[in-house]
């Protein structure tokens, strides 16, 4: 599934317009524990957060995530949306709930972030 | 040992979230430049960007400094805060001494340390209480990489 998919499933606004929405992410981890995400997650995943904070943005940048869905309608300052396009990270804005959103994404056939069978690199998640 | 073959260092103010992640984002982009594989990027990013983090929530701030050597690739994190008081609990997933204010920002879940250890090869802390911490963190590079 690509961005735009994600945005049509979750009813979503795209916040950085100019970025390539066209990547396919396959997996996605909902948290608000950005140390978590940067524990759990694997290059290429979708986040889902009630954050917004530039530290979102920062910790998608680092663990190289597909992109960012912020949650429940929190409004986002201008700020997080150019610090965004700057990480090439894109964001998409929903008022669904982080459940909601979750729920949607995993009957399209989003999977959980999970490690693949076999793999024994230090990067994908042991859960 | 051979002089590394690029050196860089970051500087660190304590509490200053608007630019917290700035220095792990500079030196990424300076990995990615090298052209390094990129889950050798992606691991020397997340403990970057795990250390900085704790230089700016408990460390009142410090130095990072980026090391390219042939070997590995060093970072090493030097803080002027109070130091760690119990290394063993500091290391433990889900301890952690952050206020509900740096909760919020989705920090302080107690998972910083280990996170740096999953990502390196070598991990080493000195610390004394009123003294700060230095933490020395290397990813290898070439066949023992992981």
């Amino acid at each position: 599934m690509n961005l735009y998919d994600v945005a049509s499933k979750l009813d979503a606004t795209i916040l950085t317009p100019k970025l390539d929405l066209s990547r396919q992410v396959y997996c996605a981890y909902g948290a608000d524990l950005l140390s978590d995400v940067l524990a759990f997650t694997r290059p290429s995943t979708l986040l889902l957060s009630g954050l917004i904070n530039i530290q979102v943005v920062r910790t998608a940048e680092m663990a190289e995530l597909g992109g960012i869905v912020v949650v429940r309608g929190k409004p986002v300052h201008h700020s997080l949306q150019e610090l965004a396009c700057a990480c090439k990270i894109p964001l998409l804005w929903t008022e669904l709930t982080m459940f909601e959103s979750c729920g949607r994404l995993y009957q399209s056939g989003i999977k959980p972030c999970i490690k693949d069978a076999g793999c024994d690199c230090h990067v994908c998640p042991s859960v | 040992m051979s002089a590394p073959l690029c050196k860089k260092e970051f500087y660190i103010q304590k509490f200053d979230f608007e630019h917290a992640g700035k220095a792990a984002s500079d030196a990424r982009k300076l990995l990615m430049d090298y052209g390094f594989d990129q889950q050798i990027v992606r691991r020397v990013a997340i403990a970057a960007y795990e250390a900085e983090m704790n230089m700016v929530i408990h460390g009142y701030g410090g130095t990072l400094i980026l090391e390219i050597n042939f070997e590995y690739i060093q970072l090493v994190a030097e803080d002027n805060g109070p130091g760690i008081s119990d290394l063993k609990l500091a290391m433990q997933e889900g301890f952690s001494t952050a206020s509900d204010e740096i909760r919020e920002i989705g920090f302080g879940a107690g998972m910083g340390l280990p996170n740096i250890k999953r990502c390196v090869n070598f991990l080493g802390i000195e610390t004394k209480p009123g003294r700060g911490t230095v933490v020395t963190m290397r990813v290898n590079l070439g066949p023992d990489a992981l």
